[in-house]
């Protein structure tokens, strides 16, 4: 069963009419609608093409939070092998928030780390929506530096609505984790490449994504604050989440102009949610050929790169 | 004439200041109730004087009490591009900027200024509240950047002031930059092998706290701060439960270990100046109120930890000559 975001209303009664017309003839074997259903098919894609050819930046972030969109996990099990989890921060617990560890990439070593959502009630719940506590931004940092140390690229899929504004999170040192982790990304020797493959929410995604390059998928997001949050602040009013989510900007488009986003990744028509397998694939592909172009760079050009490239961002804003 | 510069006219001018606060206003302080004088206020560096609340101080009266003498230069911010996502709410951001410079009488949210402090040369820079809630943005980056380019360029030690709502929301994914990229100031400083310190003052949250903020050498903590990454209002809305007496204040973090000390205003200069010293293997401080230094001396530009304990000044020379953040003038700048 599809499910069907609030602006694919119109979509889900063609797709509907079509799939009722098709029922009606297997109960009815002399009737032929194959003809009419064709065309409400016909119609359906046509109007998919057009829906997704123009989103705007509300619609861009529901995409991004569609819960069929393929996550994490379903990342690491399709492009890398020999994946190894590591666990745990060595300090007080292991975050399910954020999985981690060694896998090969097209046969080469490197470290994965990313935010996982989860799937359904009982994933969610046990990956705590991939909000982040200081203890998965301190098991990435463990896990950077033993990619530093080994020579090992560093791969992050970023994906969290978030940190998690709890109070053990705050008691432990959320703003320390965070801070600590970007600096870790900061200085690496090795190449580091992020990929927001759904929502990169504030702290608890640049905590990840200070990289040397930075891909975003078509319909990700990536923002300062959530459109709501940003609403409920400067308008007063959290309905006007779709005004918000505009002056932010938070769009790949939007954030390949500026510099932040460096490579936008085609999602399939329709969305990532649509086939998760060719947006895994094409994730896949892009991922092999931003290491190939930083393949050959010293250990102190990756870093410095790196530095440079935060440095000078802000030098361009949007064209007015 | 170097004397009069630097020496007698700052005092002159911390005299008129004093004249100018008038003598029959007074402050009621929210914390106690008491009715406070402004000047008595204004004396103790807005702390109130009979429960010891700490009361919001502007960067220019902070860096006034900070610097020897209230003397101290300022140095200039490179300008970023003006509200480069054409950001618009109920109200438009070019707007916004314009009433915080009028209601304020500054340009922007963090002022970054050289001098020396007990006789020891610094760098500084301080966060301003009151400037849309000293949100971070490009500019606040800029401040960060050149204060710690500064610091490298005059091998001195770099104190930071830290008071900020979080992000600058009018900037956008810009303002969330501003963490990796003062990040990187830090980082500069660590390999130039200089002292960063960091004061956290009321308040401190969201992406400030998560990057600069947390990042310093020495954390100190003014009392009573709030000191967080997300609020405690979004966190009771998130948990669903009360949260306990003084949850995330200055104490609170001490006692979960994410702070060095909790100092009173009052008492912050001698202790910065004492850690800073044994940081950076210069003698023992001299203690007391001190004088603007006197700017003849050419050896004020070598570095802190070499420098005797009266060591030149800092508030001409360099400044001048430095190239990417040269100070807006070869003058210090007398306390407000
Ligand atoms: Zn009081």
């Amino acid at each position: 069963m599809t499910n069907y975001l609030e602006f694919e209303k119109p979509l889900a009664e063609i797709e509907g009419k079509a799939e009722e017309l098709r029922a009606l003839a297997r109960a009815n074997p002399e009737m032929d609608v194959e003809k009419e259903a064709a065309a409400l098919d016909k119609k359906a894609a046509d109007l998919l093409v057009s829906l997704y050819g123009d989103l705007n930046a509300w619609r861009k972030c529901q995409v991004a939070r569609h819960p069929d969109r393929p996550h994490c996990k379903d990342y690491i099990e399709a492009l890398f092998t020999e994946y190894t989890p590591l666990a745990g921060d060595r300090n007080f617990a292991d975050d399910h928030a954020v999985m981690g560890g060694l896998a090969r990439l097209d046969g080469r070593a490197v470290v994965v780390i990313g935010h996982e959502k989860g799937h359904d009630t009982k994933s969610r719940i046990a990956h705590n929506f991939g909000m982040a506590r200081p203890e998965g931004y301190r098991k990435a940092i463990r896990l950077m530096d033993l990619a530093d140390r080994f020579g090992l690229p560093v791969i992050t899929l970023v994906d969290t609505p978030g940190a998690y504004p709890g109070k053990g999170a705050e008691e432990r040192g959320q703003s320390e984790a965070i801070a600590r982790s970007t600096q870790k990304c900061l200085q690496l020797k090795v190449p580091l490449i992020s990929v927001i493959i759904g929502e990169g929410g504030s702290g608890g995604a640049v905590a990840f994504a200070t990289a040397n390059r930075v891909a975003m998928l078509e319909h990700a997001i990536y923002s300062v604050i959530s459109p709501e949050g940003c609403a409920s602040i400067l308008w007063k009013d959290a309905d006007k989440m779709r005004e918000a989510a505009e002056a932010l900007r938070l769009t790949a488009q939007n954030l390949r102009e500026i510099g932040v986003c460096d490579t936008i990744i085609k999602e399939p028509v329709g969305g990532a949610h649509r086939d998760g397998a060719a947006t895994i694939a094409a994730v896949g592909a892009t991922l092999k050929a931003l290491l190939a172009e930083l393949d050959g760079k010293s250990g102190e050009a990756l870093r410095s790169d790196r530095r440079k490239k935060y440095l000078g961002l802000g030098s361009k804003g949007l064209a007015a | 004439m170097n004397w009069i510069s630097n020496y007698v006219r700052p005092t002159i001018n911390s005299l008129f200041s004093r004249r100018e606060v008038p003598e029959n206003l007074w402050t009621k302080c929210e914390e106690c109730g008491t009715m406070l004088f402004h000047r008595e206020l204004s004396d103790n560096l807005k702390v109130c004087t009979n429960c010891g609340h700490h009361m919001p101080i502007t960067p220019r009266a902070r860096f006034a009490a900070l610097f020897d003498g209230g003397v101290f230069t300022e140095v200039k911010v490179p300008e970023p591009i003006a509200d480069p996502l054409q950001f618009r709410d109920q109200k438009k951001y070019v707007d916004r900027i314009r009433d915080a410079r009028k209601a304020s009488g500054e340009k922007e949210a963090m002022l970054v200024a050289e001098g020396e402090m007990g006789r020891t040369p610094i760098v500084a820079a301080a966060q301003d509240f009151s400037f849309m809630a000293g949100s971070m943005g490009m500019y606040v980056g800029n401040a960060i950047i050149v204060a710690a380019e500064r610091a490298i360029k005059l091998k001195r030690p770099l104190v930071l002031f830290s008071a900020a709502g979080g992000a600058r929301m009018q900037e956008g994914i810009l303002s969330l930059m501003q963490m990796p990229r003062t990040t990187v100031a830090v980082e500069m400083l660590k390999e130039a092998g200089l002292p960063y310190i960091v004061v956290l003052t009321h308040p401190t949250t969201g992406g400030v706290t998560a990057s600069y903020a947390m990042l310093g050498d020495v954390q100190i903590a003014e009392p009573g701060a709030l000191i967080c990454f997300a609020g405690p209002r979004v966190i009771e809305q998130t948990i669903r439960e009360k949260l306990p007496e003084g949850f995330q204040r200055a104490e609170y973090l001490l006692d979960h270990g994410m702070l060095d000390r909790v100092t009173p205003r009052t008492k912050l200069k001698d202790e910065l100046v004492a850690i800073l010293r044994m940081l950076t293997g210069a003698t023992a401080p001299v203690k007391g109120e001190l004088p603007a230094p006197e700017a003849s001396d050419p050896a004020a530009s070598g570095p802190a930890a070499s420098g005797p304990a009266d060591s030149g000044p800092a508030a001409s020379g360099p400044a001048a000559s430095g190239p990417a953040a040269s100070a807006t003038s070869a003058e210090p700048q007398p306390a407000p």
